[in-house]
Order: C-alpha cells, then structure tokens, then sequence
C-alpha cells in the first residue's frame, strides 16, 4: 500500500470547474468581452454539486464555469477579433490624443469587424434547432424595431431590427402559420407553429420608452447582435422554403410600376403588411398537400384520426377571415390588426392617409367589418359591422367567427381570456371560457334564455333556502315547546305525557363507508416512512394550495355576479 | 462716466478744476410735461460724456433712420457697382506681378515625398489597409444548406437548453375576467410585499378598450432580466418526480381483517377528583385498581363501573399493580417512599384468606441481615383496611411491578447516579435485594422478563437487559429517541416497546438487533404509557394529546418473518386537563378491551 498521497484539489470535481475570474484570466479578456463572449457562445455557469469542495475549502459566493467549455472558446476565432479590437480602441485613442484626424478618419474606415455566422451554425447545427430558439431572438428584435433613435443603440441595429422583424411578420402571413394572439397589459403576444415549432413572441404597445437607468444595454446590444443574425439566416430558410424571394418583394401586378417604384417605398409598401409577397417560381396557389393515408391499426388509427382531424381544424381556423373585407379606423393598433387579418386570409385596409398601402377606400361598398375604437362615429354605412377590435383577436383564438353583438361600439366588451391558458382538471375555469368552449362544439348561443334560465333556477335555490329557513323554525318551535314543558315540570304540574314515536335513523351505508375508508387511509398514513410522509405532506400541501386558489376565483366570481345582477336586471327591465 | 454718477461733477478740465454736471432738477412730473409740449422731445437725446441734452438735427435723425434700415450710413454710396475682375478668364499678355517663380515651384515636394514614401512603405508592410468596400447591411444565405451529421458535437447533447418563459395567463389580459382583479387589500399586499417575493411581477388591470391601454413600463426589464437569465444563470436538469401521492401510501392489511380489536368506549369510571396515575387489572379481569393524586385507591368492578371500596393512602398514589398470581389477591401500591401490599378482600374468599395465611405464615429468620428497605407489618386500622405489609423506602418510590409468578416485586425509585435505584422484594421471605451495584442515568421504570429470567430497566436513552441469574448484562438496546417514559414486554419475551416523551414508540425485536425494528410516530404528543395485551397481538399507547392508539402487533413464531405492525384504531374520549391526557393505559387480561386513565380523573373502558 505504498504511493503518495493524494492532494487535496487535484482531482475530481475541483479540477472540472473553473471559476469565472481565472476562466477570464485564461482567455486574458476583459470582463466585458467575456461577458459577451459567453453570450455569444451560449455558456452559461454551472452549479458544482458539492460547492465547497470546488471551492477549495472556501464557503465564498462564487460563479463557476465548466473547464471544458472555457477550453472550447480558447480555439473560438472571435476572441481575437476582440483583442485586434482592443488594439483598435487604443490607437484611435492615441491617434485622438496626437490630433491626427487623418489618421483616426482611416481608422475609423478599418474599424475591425467581426461576423457571426459560424457561431450560429455551431450552436444551432440543424435549422430546426435554431427554429426553436427564435423565440428570444423575435422578442428583442420587436422590441429594439420600436426604440427611438436616442442614442441608446445604432441606428443600423435598429433598422435591421424592423426589417427582420418585418420580414418574419411577412412570412407569418404567407404561411399562414399564426394560432394565437394575445392582448395582454405588457403588450401582444403571437404564437405561430413554425415547422412544428411553436413560437411566441411579444411585441410592446406602439408608444416611446421611459428608458430605464438600471439596465445594461450594453447586454442587450450583444444579445441583438446575436440574434439579428440569427433571425437573418432563419428568416433566408423560411423564404427559400415557401420559395419567395429574399430579400422579400412586394408582389407587383403590373411590371412598370418596379421601374418607378423607389426601394425605400418598396421596403415601407412591405412593413404596411398589406400586399403580398413575389415569389422566385411564379407557380400557381400553392395546394395543401394531402395527408397520405396509410394503413394503420388500433391505436395508430386512432392517432391517425385525431391528427386528420387536428388537420382539418387548423386548415379551416387558416381560412377563417378568408372572403371578410376589413378596413380599419385610424385609431386602432393598425400593424398588429392588419397582420392577424392577414395571416387569417382576411382583406384589410385603411385611410390613405395613415399610412402607405391602403388597398381600398372608406366607401368601398364591399367592407364587412369595419374595426373602431371610439365610443361612436358619425357616418356609419349600413352594410357592414362596426366593431371593437378585440373581436378580431378573440375570432382567432376561439377559432371561429365569433357573434359580433358584443363587441359593437359602445358595448362593455366580454373579458378577453388568454388562449395559453390550458386548464386541467380541478382548475378554475372562468364561465366566459366555457361558454366558449359550447359555441366552438356549435351550440347556439342562447346568452339571454339562459340567463333566464339561471334565474329560475336561482330562484329554485332561494325555494330550497325558505326550506331550510322553514325547517329551523320547526325545530325551533320544538324547542321551545320543550323549554315549555320543563318549565311546567319545575312547577310541579302534572304533565300530559306523551309518547312521540322514535325515528328510525337511516344508516347511511354510503357514508359509513367512506369514513371506514378515511380511517383506513389516516391509519396507513400514520405507518409511512419518514422520508415518504414528508413527500406526501408536501404534494397534498401543494394539491390543497391549488385548490384553495381556484375556489377563491370562484368565490370572487360569485361574488362579483351577485354584485352586478341587480344592475342586469335594471336595465332589462328598462329595455 | 460711472465713476462719477454720484458726485456732482464728471471730471476735471486742464487745470484740474472741477467740470460740474449741468443741473437736471426734472423729476418725472417735468419729465412727461416735456414729452408732452415739447415738439422735439422725440429727437433729444442725453449727451453721456457731458450729461447735457442735445436736440439731434435734421441730417443726424436721417442717420439714424438709414442705419436702422440696414442701409449705408452714406448716402451716396452705390452697393451695385459693377464688379470688375481683378483675375480673369481672359489671358493678358503681362503678368499681374513681375516676381520671378520660385524655384520650388519647378522642383517635387521633398516633404510630400517623403509622406507619400511613407504611405507606400506602410501599404507595402501591410499596415495601411487600402479601404475594403463598405458592408452596410449583413448578408444571408443558406446557412444550414449542408446539414451534415458530424457537426453537431458531444457538447449539442450535453447543452441544456434555456427554457421557455412561462406564458401569460388570464390575469395578464387587458381586460380580464373580473375574478381575477385584485381587491384593495390584496393590491395593498402585493405592493407591501418585497418584488421577489410576489406572486405575479404586475398587478392585472383591466381597460374597458383597447385604446385605453398605456406602454408597459417595465418591458425594457423584464427582457433585460431575461437576457440576464439566459448567460448568468446556472442550469441543471431537474428530474421532476411524478409521485403519485395514493403510492406512497404503503399497503397494508385492512384493520376489519385484523380484528378483534377495542373500537368504542363503552364504560367510565368516574370516582376520582384527581388525575389517575395508574391504573392495573386483576387477573381473573373482574376488578381494576385505580391510584390517584387525590391519595386513594379505587377498586372497580369492571363490568358495572361501579366503585367497590376506596383506601385512603397518605401521599398522592404513583404506581398500582395487581398481583399476576391468580392464586393470590395482593395489590402493590406505591406512594412517595412507602410500598403498601394491599389485601382488597375482593372476590374469592378463600383466595383472599390464603393471602392472608401466607403472610401471617412468615417466620423471622434466625440471621437478620440488614436490608435497605424497612418491613413492617400493618396493624389497627390498617389491617382492618386491608394493608398488610409495608415498605418503606430511602427514596420516593416511582414505579411498582410484579414478576408473573407473584413473588418478586420490582420497585424504581429515580435518582441520578444513586446506586439504589431498583431494588427486588421477595414478599414470601421478605427479602430485598439491590440487584446493581451501580446503576448508569437514571433508571425510568423496569420490567420483568415473562419467561425467562431477564430483567429489563430502562433509563433515559437506553434499555439495559440483565440475566438475574448470571447476573451480567447480556444487551443494550438504543432506543434512538430522547427520553424513554415506558416500556413493556411482549408476552413471548422476544419484543419490548418503549414510548418515549418525543412521541415516539420503539418496537425492539430482541433477535433481530439493538436498534428499534420500527419507530412509529403516531402520537401527537408525548407518550406516557405503552401496553400489551397477554393474548391478543395487540398493544396499545396513551399519549398526552388524549388519544389512545392501538395496533395490531403480530409477532411469528417462524424466527425469519418480522413481526406486523398495523395500527387499527384512535380511541379519543379523555379530555386534556393541564396538558395531560391518557397517563396509563393497561390491557383486560382476556378480553380485547383497553382500560385508560386520563388526567381528567376517570377511567375508561374502550371494547
């Protein structure tokens, strides 16, 4: 049993990791450059199993990379851009200090400049990979389109920004591949189903930002950085596969309108949303393709006939809009609206003044809904609906044409529900989305009669209440029928005594069942292991939470409806 | 002129006299009667140099007119002259000046040379970069055209990818179903609460349209925190566990098929007007002897709850027991530091007469050794009350307990590293023997081995078992818990439990090992008393929370089976006085009732 002793530290976990200054020290970066490093190479930290053995001993609050991953950005090619970067930075310094503006002019001209597009292809080998991940990439990119040219990033970023934005707003629309849109107090959230991706994103109200001082845009910067060129390369495929040109094009009816038309309107013609896209093969409408029909057996053909039937269902919700003319008032959110109309195969316009790509006028005779935000308008034409702009989005997520009587002007619109929301079972599910859930099965919408309906049976409730109330006066009565007759006992009276027959008492079978059967469970409960018992404590906490939670939002429903009724009720009889 | 605004002179002429200011003694009255009548006030002007008023003529007003116009200040002056060329296109034939050109106009710049030498030099080395044609805007192509296999590496499969930011729910709408607005005490809670410890980072609002809704002021932070997330944040597969909670409920014998078993209370005993420390059945089962604080002793017939007779001892009644014998009617009382043997007189007379011969029958031994405890016999009024032997002890004495053939009675009086602890009276030769010389911690109650000669003493943490005969310690049991309160003994011999004040109850299988077979935490306060039954497998334990729990314990002969524990039954019915509920719980002999004594001061019979 000879050899040296082991060293403390010299093996295992302590040597897997390395902490984030020496891994920095390693790459000789500055912090900074090794912050962005990792943002572009996606490293993230990693949480030592046993910290203080990582630590050597030491208990300090530390981050911790793996050794491997700081060894695989030694060989990333992008570090030395950093450096000649540096370098750059200290000889337009000097060259500053020295005032030879010819010399900074020329190097301001050779500024150095790196690309990304092999840090894309290395963190996202498949497409689909880097299809999955453009979710964060969509957010920032429509958030940093809206910023204002303050100074707070490039301006060159920012355009980008709105035309890749821009573009995947176009390819949304011609694949129609929009499910769900969701208004919510932070801004509208988009889910598509690309390549069997699904996608969200958000896009904040269009309105300046209060620029917040605690935030590090520098971060953000490279995140863009990042993502603008991941959105690039994603947006190229997307195009390539529906075969539309890329850059994208409007499509043009007429060829000598190209000759004239500026690039820069072309570009402004493409962000209205309004025409579509010029595709490399001019083929004819392209046709969905029909599932092949394979043989299949059991189980198979049960998934079988739920996917046709998913299919049919998204097909028809892709044409839901389709044969609709819209034309939007000025005051509604015109980008926003004009892409879900699009994307559902509706037409839609709006006032030529307001922006470029207005299809068609106010007088079109042709319009079918008319979308205003305004308590009323003036010149209303007969022929068409005026509606609230909510309708739009609640169609698309209730996947069918919603009846529009509640969502006129001037209405109390219905609650907007968020479409993400999948409930299970013993959730609290509000009425508003059953309701829902009976007019998609295809149940006529009977709003008033079952109203009526529910007062009845409200008022049954009441009945059953008078019972009850009845049923404790009796007793009530008994009871003071019985202090009655102590009293006369104490007074030494004789008594007219009576035997009233005794009431057999139901065993309920049922119920003693079940208390045997509590008993039994609280009797097993108590044999549990130690480490069990905690576990089921805390899945029954958590069960018991769960519950509570959705019977309070039922308890304020109630209590919300029982509030308003007497107001309903008002007003119907006003009517 | 300044300097001078507060004197009466401006300044001094040549031979160095004083030069007064004229005299102005207008005040604003005179001044506006002047502006007034005075048709040239409008062209006077205060001289500063001389302080005195100067009408401004005819050509000096035009002046002023023309300068404010922007015009030339004389008149005359032609702006509009026709410009003349002092170099032309046209080529004359003498030069403008007769200055002979410069050599260096002939000759290159040896300064440009050199700079230019410079540049090329620098071009050439490669340090001047000649100007690369400006990208403006990034190029795209088709990245993933070639998908090859190899290229996603090792590091693709180890990648955790981040997840997904949790998609908004109902609440976060513009205009939400009403449920979920928050009400004034909730918004005043959630604006209380520290924004890490909230539940939702908003408060849901509600617009009645969508006009109406304003920017979001936190979106800039809430994508920076998750820029953030995304390269600060350590991440690690988490394997959720999907438990359900019905598995872990282990599965065990229903207690219908375990019966019989006690599962209601069908008797009190009230009597008592203190609590009842302990309680002891007779073995034919047809009395129970109960001991109070109140200083007496109670016999009960069992099957009436009825109170027999009442002995009146002189301390508060810490331990009762019956004799096991049947053969022998003598009960075992024990307060502060008197032992009394008690003859009820109940039942059999014949058996209660032979008890009675067989202490009278005692003959003094010829050697009187010295004995720790003092023998007395009762007489008087004692006897007449049925005492029939007392003992008085040094100490206060705790706990009483029988051997199962009736002769020797165990006595625990605690006290910290005394050597006289436990002692062993004989009551046929009695005799009382202090079987330690030494006893470790202190001593909480002891036991008889049914069978064999083992005794058992439990002190606080451990259960030491001793064979009188060889007299040596064959085992030490660990009884994982803090404060032993009670133990008994399985009939069979080869199991003990123990109930200890941190609400626990030890099973000790005495083959198995040393270590309790299984803790069973049932109770929700500190036990105080632990039983078993003679005949059925069943124990059970009274606790401070004032319940009774029995269990089914199955013990097999077959050595390889362990033995079964199910716990069938809570029995409540003591009412918690002073903190305490069950203090002493003892099994009927024959029956499968329990009996229990609560510090409500009654007994009760659960069948």
């Amino acid at each position: 049993m000879g050899g040296l002793q082991k060293k403390k530290y010299e093996s295992g976990s302590a040597t897997n990791y390395i902490s984030r200054n020496k891994a920095r020290k390693k790459l000789s970066l500055s912090l900074a450059d090794f912050r962005r490093l990792c943002i572009l190479k996606g490293i993230y930290p990693h949480e030592p199993k046993h910290k203080k053995k990582v630590n050597k001993g030491s208990t300090a609050p530390r981050t911790f990379y793996l050794l491997k991953d700081i060894r695989f950005l030694l060989h990333e090619p992008i570090v030395g851009k950093f450096r000649e970067y540096k370098i750059f930075v200290r000889k337009l310094r000097k060259a500053y200090g020295k005032a030879e503006w010819s010399g900074v002019q020329r190097m301001k001209e050779n500024k150095p400049a790196y690309k990304l597009d092999h840090i894309i292809k290395e963190r996202y080998p498949t497409f689909i990979d880097a299809v999955r991940d453009v979710d964060d990439a969509l957010s920032m990119c429509f958030l940093f389109s809206t910023f204002a040219r303050t100074g707070k990033c490039h301006v060159q970023t920012i355009q980008l920004c709105r035309r890749l934005g821009v573009e995947w707003m176009n390819y949304i629309i011609t694949s129609r591949s929009l499910r769900k849109v969701f208004l919510s107090i932070k801004g509208i959230y988009y889910q598509a189903e690309v390549l069997g991706q699904t996608i969200t994103w958000i896009i904040p109200y269009q309105f300046a930002h209060d620029h917040p001082t605690d935030v590090d845009y520098r971060v953000m910067a490279t995140f863009t950085e990042l993502y603008t060129t991941l959105l690039g390369f994603v947006n190229f495929r997307l195009y390539q596969t529906l075969n539309l040109v890329y850059p994208p094009k409007v499509k043009h009816t007429k060829c000598a309108s190209i000759k004239y038309m500026d690039l820069h309107i072309s570009y402004q013609k493409l962000a209205a949303l309004s025409a579509s896209l010029a595709r490399t093969v001019p083929s004819v409408e392209d046709e969905e393709a029909e599932l092949d029909h394979f043989p299949a057996e059991g189980e198979d053909l049960e998934k079988m006939e739920t996917r046709e039937k998913m299919e049919l269902e998204q097909n028809k919700q892709k044409k839901l809009f389709e044969g609709l003319k819209f034309f939007l008032n000025r005051e509604v959110p015109r980008e926003s609206l004009a892409f879900v109309i699009r994307c559902f195969g509706g037409e839609v316009s709006w006032d030529k003044s307001l922006c470029i790509g207005s299809t068609y006028d106010e007088t079109d005779e042709t319009i079918t809904h008319h979308i205003v935000d305004r308590p009323t308008i003036d010149k209303q034409y007969i022929n068409r609906y005026y509606i609230q702009p909510q309708w739009v989005y609640d169609c698309v997520n209730g996947k069918i044409l919603l009846p529009v009587e509640e969502y006129f002007l001037g209405v109390t619109l219905p609650p907007h529900l968020s479409p993400f929301v999948e409930e299970s079972e013993g959730d609290y599910v509000p009425p508003e989305k059953l309701k829902l859930l009976a007019l998609q099965k295809g149940e006529k919408p009977q709003a008033e009669e079952d109203e009526e309906e529910e007062e009845e049976e409200e008022d049954d409730e009441d009945d059953e209440e008078e019972d009850d109330q009845s049923e404790d006066e009796d007793e009530a009565e008994d009871e003071a029928s019985l202090a009655e007759m102590e009293e006369k006992r104490a007074q030494g009276k004789s008594l007219s005594v009576k035997v009233t027959p005794g009431k057999v008492k139901p065993e309920n079978r049922m119920r003693t069942e079940q208390e045997e059967k509590a008993e039994e469970k609280r009797l097993a409960i108590m044999m549990m292991k130690k480490r069990e018992k905690y576990l089921y404590d805390k899945i029954m906490f958590g069960k018991k939470r769960h519950v509570r939670e959705a019977n309070k939002l039922a308890a304020k429903r109630k209590a919300h409806d029982d509030a308003n009724k007497p107001d309903k009720k008002k007003k119907k009889k006003k009517c | 002129m300044e300097w001078y605004k507060d004197y009466p002179h401006i300044g001094y002429d040549l031979d160095g006299k004083k030069i007064f200011k004229p005299i102005r003694n207008k005040d604003e009255l005179d001044e506006f009667l002047d502006k007034m009548e005075n048709p040239d006030y409008w062209r006077t002007v205060q001289d500063k140099m001389t302080g005195a008023d100067i009408r401004l003529s005819d050509e000096q007003v035009d002046l002023v007119h023309r300068l404010q116009e922007g015009k030339f200040g004389d008149v005359n002056f032609n702006e509009y002259e026709p410009a003349i060329d002092f170099f032309s296109n046209e080529v004359m034939i003498h030069p403008v000046t007769n200055r002979p050109q410069d050599k260096r106009s002939f000759i290159p710049s040896l300064i440009e040379k050199e700079k230019v030498g410079k540049l090329v030099h620098a071009i050439k080395m490669g340090w001047i970069k000649p100007r690369r044609p400006k990208e403006t805007t990034p190029q795209y192509y088709d990245l993933w055209a070639k998908e090859d296999p190899n290229s996603i590496l090792g590091r693709h499969k180890m990648h955790v990818p981040a997840p997904k930011l949790k998609l908004p729910g109902h609440e976060e709408s513009y205009n939400p179903p009403p449920e979920y607005l928050m009400s004034e005490e909730e918004r005043l809670a959630w604006e209380q609460q520290d924004p890490e410890d909230r539940k939702l980072s908003f408060l849901p609002q509600k617009f009645a349209c969508l006009r109406a809704v304003p920017a979001y002021s936190r979106f800039i932070h809430e994508r920076f925190e998750r820029c953030l997330d995304l390269y600060l944040c350590p991440r690690q597969r988490k394997m959720r566990v999907n438990v359900n909670p019905e598995d872990l409920i282990p599965k065990l014998p229903k207690p219908k098929d375990l019966q019989p078993f006690p599962t209601t209370q069908s008797l009190v005993y009230r009597g008592h007007s203190s609590l009842v420390r302990s309680i002891s059945t007779s073995p034919s089962g047809q009395w129970l002897v109960s001991g109070s604080d109140d200083c007496t002793v109670r016999f009960w017939e069992v099957s009436t709850a009825r109170c027999l007779k009442t002995v009146e001892v002189g301390g508060a009644v810490k331990g009762v027991a019956w004799n096991p014998n049947p053969s022998i009617c003598l009960v075992a009382i024990s307060y502060d530091d008197t032992v009394v043997l008690l003859n009820p007189g109940l039942g059999d007379r014949l058996v209660s007469t032979a008890t009675d011969q067989l202490i009278s029958s005692y003959e003094e031994p010829e050697e009187v050794k010295e004995q720790p405890v003092q023998w007395t016999v009762a007489e008087g009024e004692g006897h007449e009350q049925g005492h029939r032997l007392i003992l008085k002890h040094p100490k206060a004495v705790r706990q009483v307990t029988w051997h199962g053939k009736g002769d020797y009675l165990a006595c625990v009086m605690p006290d910290n590293g005394s050597s006289l602890q436990v002692v062993i009276h004989q009551v046929s030769k009695r005799r009382t023997q202090n079987p330690f010389r030494k006893n470790k911690g202190l001593v909480q109650c002891v036991s008889f081995h049914p069978i064999r000669p083992y005794f058992f003493v439990a002190t606080q943490r451990y259960v030491r078992v001793y064979n009188l005969i060889k007299q040596e310690l064959t085992k030490k049991l660990m009884a994982n818990c803090k404060w032993i309160s009670s133990m008994a003994t399985h009939p069979g011999g080869d199991n003990v439990i123990c109930g200890s004040y941190d609400c626990r109850l030890a099973w000790f299988d005495l083959d198995l090992s040393t270590k309790p077979y299984k803790v069973l935490r049932h109770h929700k306060k500190a036990l105080r008393s632990v039983a078993y039954h003679r005949h059925y497998p069943l124990f059970a334990s009274g606790s401070d929370d004032g319940s009774v729990i029995v269990c089914h314990g199955m013990v097999y002969n077959d050595l390889l089976q362990n033995p079964l524990i199910v716990p069938v039954k809570v029995l409540k019915g003591h009412t918690i006085t002073h903190d305490l509920g069950v203090l002493d719980v003892t099994f009927h002999p024959t029956q499968p009732w329990v009996f229990s004594s609560g510090a409500d001061g009654t007994v009760r019979l659960f069948t």
